[in-house]
């Protein structure tokens, strides 16, 4: 079996596993019966809860953030032709959950359970376009990260500024969960309304991922080749907005891990960015289940924000490529 | 059969005139090569030819249909497009950058059908990386990764080429090896428009010149006919001495 036959199979066992495993871990933890026959509905009625409505839906929205992310991330590199590329690091995750706060502070979204997610769709399309639009004017890679710099310390402080605006306390922690990003206390419902989204726009990356390979040969031979670059641009802006914005409106802005996870997959699928988003997708969801669990085990009184380990762990990483990446090119 | 009927061509953009009344044509058996100075227009002829830039008069027939009005796909099946500028974004393996040869056909790198695998496999032997496949890109030397372009041309198995400066930056060695690479593909029935900097190297292979200068095609038509001293004189400003094929270029005027 080559490498890149064996990845796929062996992220869905370790993902599966992890969410498995996100069940039993916890502050009770539960044996693998216990869990399997909550499952199936047995068990007494505690279990069935603790299994269903707390850890599943906890374990599957970090799984689905994490995918979202992944995916997009992978497929930014892919547009922009540069390892670095990824939600949080572009802004795109910071635009969003502004979108989302501002949605939350001015009680926008009591409205409808939908105004939310689509704020951070909003959010997360028009920090993408202004990627893309920059990207068309300006071939460096180093302009696009210090724009989506630009474009995370504005949102910040857009967010600063709403929350010393925030009339209590409550939703001063709401937009801590948003800045920071967490999973905690998520529902099949919340899981619900932002779902299609995520699919939405991991359909479109999907559908349009072959671009993503050509544009290995820079845009003028891509072009050559027969990509229709307009259309690229537009699909893969639309599709990662979609789905960060969608991971946003679940999990609040978490940053690194659509970097990390493509970084280790692309040497199992030949570097092809095409290839890489799934294998990118499962990687990203499983990093952050992971992550969730130690942010729920680790003995500390106030629960550790899931973005907070995720950036612990990411941000380094970064770091670590963008040396490495000098020392090779430009 | 396909070939490049190109109408008094003019690009302007931002007010400078990049291309003035160009006309030529590219038929099956030729060997164009396009010389000229920097900033001669020879990328905005190539680009405007090819319908990439909007050109602002003129027209053009690429294998019976206005360039223009061709899709990327459809046009990439007409001709393969080697550019000036051949980044390579991620250290693939050759066989795969090859395979993206065949994207205007639907193949993507890991999925090609039988007829995609053996486009690519053909087109890996015309340019010698049979030993060379499972290599990823960034470890290979100048003159392969030159040919891994050219591969990644043929593999279309367009009936025509254009290829900007394809021997730009190599050693004289590697220079001829592209160059005989693109006068087989014109042997087998191939039509090809080659950018080149080195005269006497246009001269020994092409059956066609080109010269441009400021933004129109100064001169047209064989080496016999059209390479002379004078000429070197004019577009270049150099002293050459000309003898039949042969050019030797003395320096600057």
């Amino acid at each position: 079996m080559t490498r890149t036959s064996w990845v796929m199979p062996a992220l869905l066992l370790a993902s599966v596993l992890a969410l498995f495993g996100a069940c039993l871990l916890g502050s009770t933890p539960m044996s693998p019966a216990r869990v399997v026959s909550a499952f199936l509905g047995g068990a007494d009625a505690a279990d069935r809860v603790v299994v269903w409505q707390i850890r599943l839906p906890r374990a599957l929205a970090a799984y689905l953030v994490g995918a979202a992310l992944g995916i997009s991330g992978a497929a930014l590199q892919g547009l922009l032709r540069n390892p670095l590329a990824e939600p949080g690091v572009l802004g795109v995750s910071a635009s969003a959950s502004l979108a989302a706060t501002f949605s939350l502070y001015y009680g926008l979204a009591v409205i409808s359970p939908w105004v939310l997610p689509i704020a951070a769709m909003f959010g997360a399309l028009a920090a993408t376009s202004l990627i893309a639009i920059a990207a068309i004017r300006t071939q460096s890679v180093v302009t696009l990260i210090l724009i989506g710099v630009g474009l995370s310390s504005f949102a910040g402080a857009a967010m600063s500024l709403l929350m010393n605006l925030a009339p209590n306390p409550f939703s001063l922690s709401d937009m801590i969960n948003w800045m920071l990003g967490s999973v905690a206390n998520r529902s099949f419902r919340e899981i619900g309304f932002a779902f299609p989204f995520i699919l939405a726009g991991a359909a479109i990356l999907l559908a349009s991922r072959r671009g993503l390979s050509a544009l290995t040969l820079g845009e003028e031979a891509a072009s050559g080749i027969g990509l229709d670059l307009r259309r690229q641009r537009i699909l893969t802006v639309l599709g990662a907005g979609l789905a960060t914005g969608g991971s946003v409106a679940l999990g609040g802005a978490i940053g690194f891990v659509g970097i990390v996870a493509p970084h280790i997959i692309r040497p199992f699928v030949g570097h092809d960015p095409a290839r890489s988003l799934i294998p990118s997708a499962m990687l990203a969801g499983l990093i952050l289940v992971l992550a969730d669990i130690g942010v729920r085990i680790l003995p500390s009184t106030n629960e550790l924000k899931l973005g907070v380990v995720a950036a612990l762990i990411g941000a380094p990483a970064f770091v670590w490529i963008a040396m490495r990446r000098r020392a090779i090119n430009d | 059969m396909t070939e490049i009927i190109a109408k008094n061509l003019g690009l302007t953009k931002d007010g400078a005139t990049l291309l003035e009344g160009a006309c030529f044509t590219l038929k099956p058996g030729q060997l164009i090569a396009l010389l000229g100075p920097n900033g001669a227009g020879k990328t905005s002829l190539i680009r405007t030819t090819l319908g990439m830039e909007k050109r602002c008069s003129g027209t053009v027939n690429l294998g019976g249909t206005d360039s223009e009005a061709l899709s990327p796909m459809e046009r990439a099946r007409r001709v393969a497009y080697l550019p000036q500028q051949r980044p390579l974004a991620w250290p693939n393996s050759v066989r795969d950058v090859v395979a993206l040869g065949r994207f205007a056909y639907g193949a993507a790198p890991g999925r090609l059908n039988p007829k995609d695998a053996k486009a690519v496999d053909t087109a890996l032997e015309l340019c010698d990386l049979t030993e060379l496949t499972t290599r990823h890109t960034d470890t290979l030397s100048g003159g392969e990764v030159a040919r891994v372009h050219c591969a990644r041309a043929f593999a279309a198995e367009a009936p025509l080429l254009i290829a900007d400066e394809p021997v730009a930056a190599l050693d004289p060695r590697q220079q001829f090896r592209i160059m005989n690479i693109i006068q087989a593909f014109v042997d087998r029935g191939g039509g090809a428009l080659v950018v080149l900097h080195d005269i006497p190297l246009a001269a020994k292979y092409a059956s066609h010149l080109i010269w441009m200068q400021d933004s129109r095609i100064a001169a047209e038509g064989t080496p016999e006919q059209t390479l002379t001293a004078q000429r070197m004189a004019d577009i270049y400003g150099v002293r050459a001495r000309i003898d039949g094929r042969k050019v030797e270029i003395e320096g600057a005027i």
